[in-house]
């Protein structure tokens, strides 16, 4: 009956609430009023079972505590055991060889978006998840990337291959020359002064027309060619599918490797607690710059890949919003977790893409799904599993006996 | 001279619109150290909701102060509205959480709240009617400083001036502070810090309703996406002035103005948002605690 009673008076402090937004819509120029009366009953019944929902995860949530991470998930058991893990692999490496040749070139160029976002989550993810550096401008050195491409294609003629090495180099010149000032202001002020050079990064393209020719942007940017050959339009597609697959997977076994490297521990000690490292010797500066570095090449290399895919370039690809759709991809996949970024990347790129009426509510999606997961679930949709040692020892002490 | 007298006072309107936004940051901030990077929005909303109630009034036949009022005080009543809410559903969960938590629940409410009102209203950018009354005895200066400058630049100082009373005088301004110094302990002396919370959010939300409202009205046009820029530069003016503090917000404020005014004036306009994040980038390598911030030692 309390929860009854609570949960209607929810429902009309939203109806309240979204009244003046949901409900009127005034049309200034010719002085009409338009009322929406079904705004309202949607919103009022959709907060009434809303606020159940929350109710019973929050008490779920203060129940369940610890009691999950003791369980091995099925996705641990998948990813460490190898009597499951390599033919999973295999599995997954015959499908992705097999797909293109099974579906509309639309779909292809669809995949390869969302692997393109899969390489820019993992990328993310050094920086965000496992060295816990909140950077609001990732989207800057993919810009980087595409345009180092770019210009040096249309300036110089310099092929698709030379500038993948040197568009992941400039990525990492760039996330050095960010991270040297930066790098030693506390986790929010970095999040605006990286959203501010993110910013900084577009408007010098927009702006600057005698060398990023502007918001009109660089068109006519070769496509690869593979040892020298010249490859069809059709081709090329399935080219770069390939080559981005072959990223993808290079890029996993990097970051894996990363992870459980001195490197990688001493990002994730850095993020637990700056001053316990401090103490332990880890030098903090030149671990975090190694983090933004490393994650900036991720991008800066997938930028080429972009810019060689699509043939054109304009600052419009490069605005806040891709930062933040990459950003929410790491927070829901989980952070840290390379699984579950994979995973997030396909949901949020290519289940848009499947319910076309739902696309215009994309981002209304991604930014209350940001809110629910850091509330409900901050540990994302796959946690990333910490190594742990146990310790066994009093065991084997008693079985002696 | 007068071209230099002109930018100056550009900047100055530009540093007090700035300064609306940045208190209710600073405050935030300094009670629970947080960007809310949602407070550009409830600017924002503030501005739609007092576009739709202009509007409604107009068109039933009302004209003059009458309308200024009245959309001002629903604007401050639903902005107030929203930022108790907000904090309800995204920060207050996630009181005991990490850092990064409550942070990227910030940035997601405000992409939520950004789509919200983008999908509710419109995407394009409507016209804002001009609230803000011609007074008579501005007439000689108006090719300089308009009414409506004027009226931007009273109310961020009386504003500056009440919120630095209710701090620094009343018990409920004690109490904030105590709050924000040290929680459990304020918690423990009887405070009720949870609604001492809310009253933040509350009074930070109110001010950017009042900045929306003025600020629309003075620009003459809005869309979903103002607050967003809004609120960064906002929040760099906070910084700059050292935030937490309130009088720094508002010195943060003027200077960013300037900043952008002169540089725009003398060197190119198409670098406006450049130079304003240049400043600030110099401005946390130099001098992190901002202009009038202490600088905190940490404590193990």
């Amino acid at each position: 009956m309390k929860n009854l009673k609570q949960s209607i008076l929810i429902s009309l402090w939203f109806i309240f609430l979204t009244f003046p937004l949901m409900v009127i819509r005034v049309n200034t120029v010719e002085q009409e009023v338009e009322w929406r009366w079904m705004n309202m009953a949607f919103i009022g019944v959709g907060t009434f079972v809303c606020s159940y929902i929350w109710r019973y995860l929050m008490a779920r949530k203060e129940k369940g505590g610890n009691e999950e991470e003791s369980k091995i998930s099925w996705h641990q058991t998948l990813t460490t055991e190898k009597k499951y893990a390599i033919p999973a692999a295999a599995l997954i490496l015959v499908i992705a060889f097999i797909f293109p040749h099974i579906v509309t070139e639309y779909r292809i160029n669809t995949m390869i978006s969302a692997l393109i976002y899969v390489v820019l989550g993992l990328g993310l993810n050094i920086v965000v998840g496992l060295a816990g550096l909140l950077d609001l401008g990732y989207v800057a050195f993919y810009a980087v990337g595409a345009y180092s491409y770019a210009l040096l294609n249309h300036h110089f003629g310099l092929s698709f291959w030379a500038c993948l090495p040197l568009g992941a180099l400039l990525g990492a010149f760039f996330g050095i020359l960010l991270g040297i000032p930066v790098l030693r202001l506390r986790g929010d002020y970095l999040a605006i002064v990286t959203l501010g050079f993110g910013e900084i990064i577009r408007l010098i393209l927009e702006n600057w027309n005698e060398f990023s020719f502007g918001p009109s942007g660089i068109a006519n940017i070769s496509n690869p060619t593979f040892f020298g050959q010249e490859i069809s339009r059709s081709g090329g597609i399935l080219f770069i599918y390939y080559l981005m697959i072959a990223l993808v997977i290079f890029t996993i076994f990097v970051v894996n490797r990363l992870q459980n490297s001195r490197l990688g521990r001493s990002w994730v000690a850095l993020r637990e607690d700056e001053i316990a490292c401090q103490a332990m010797g880890i030098d903090r500066m030149k671990t975090k710059l190694a983090a933004f570095a490393l994650g900036a090449t991720w991008a800066g290399m997938v930028g080429v890949i972009f810019a060689a895919k699509t043939s054109f370039i304009n600052p419009a690809s490069f605005t806040f919003l891709e930062s933040a759709i990459i950003l929410s991809i790491v927070v829901l996949g989980g952070m840290g977790s390379i699984l579950g970024v994979i995973l997030a990347a396909f949901v949020l790129i290519l289940l848009p893409e499947e319910l076309r009426a739902f696309s215009e509510y994309r981002m209304l999606i991604f930014g209350a799904s940001m809110v629910l997961m850091m509330v409900f679930r901050p540990q994302g949709i796959i946690a990333n599993v910490r190594r742990s040692y146990e310790y066994h020892g009093l065991d084997r002490a008693e079985e002696a006996k | 001279m007068e071209y230099f007298f002109e930018l100056f006072l550009g900047g100055l309107t530009r540093g007090s619109i700035y300064a609306l936004i940045a208190l209710g940051y600073t405050m935030v901030y300094g009670i629970i150290e947080l960007i809310n990077f949602a407070h550009g929005e409830i600017y924002m909303i503030g501005a739609f909701t007092a576009l739709i109630v202009a509007s409604l009034l107009t068109m039933a036949g009302m004209d003059g102060m009458a309308v200024l009022a009245l959309s001002m005080v629903v604007a401050i009543i639903y902005a107030g509205a929203y930022g108790f809410t907000i904090e309800k559903i995204a920060y207050k969960p996630l009181r005991q959480a990490p850092r990064l938590s409550p942070l990227i629940s910030a940035i997601g409410m405000s992409i939520f709240l950004q789509n919200y009102v983008l999908l509710a209203q419109t995407s394009d950018f409507l016209p804002f009617p001009s609230l803000i009354p011609e007074f008579s005895f501005m007439e000689p200066y108006e090719h300089v400083f308009s009414s409506s400058e004027l009226v931007i630049v009273v109310v961020t100082a009386v504003s500056m001036l009440v919120l630095t009373y209710l701090i620094k005088f009343t018990k409920m301004g004690k109490a904030m502070r105590a709050s924000a110094q040290d929680r459990t302990m304020a918690m423990l002396a009887g405070i009720n810090v949870n609604r001492i919370i809310s009253t933040t959010f509350i009074i930070g939300s109110t001010l950017a309703a009042v900045g929306g409202v003025l600020i629309a009205s003075h620009i003459g046009q809005i869309n979903f996406y103002i607050g967003f820029i809004a609120g960064i530069k906002a929040f760099t003016a906070a910084v700059l002035g050292g935030i937490g503090s309130i009088p720094g917000a508002v010195l943060g404020s003027l200077v960013l103005g300037w900043t952008e005014s002169f540089a725009t004036g003398y060197v190119s306009s198409d670098y406006e948002d450049v130079f304003a994040f240049t400043l600030l980038v110099l401005i946390l390598i130099f001098r992190p605690a901002g202009i009038l911030g202490k600088t905190k030692t940490q404590k193990v």
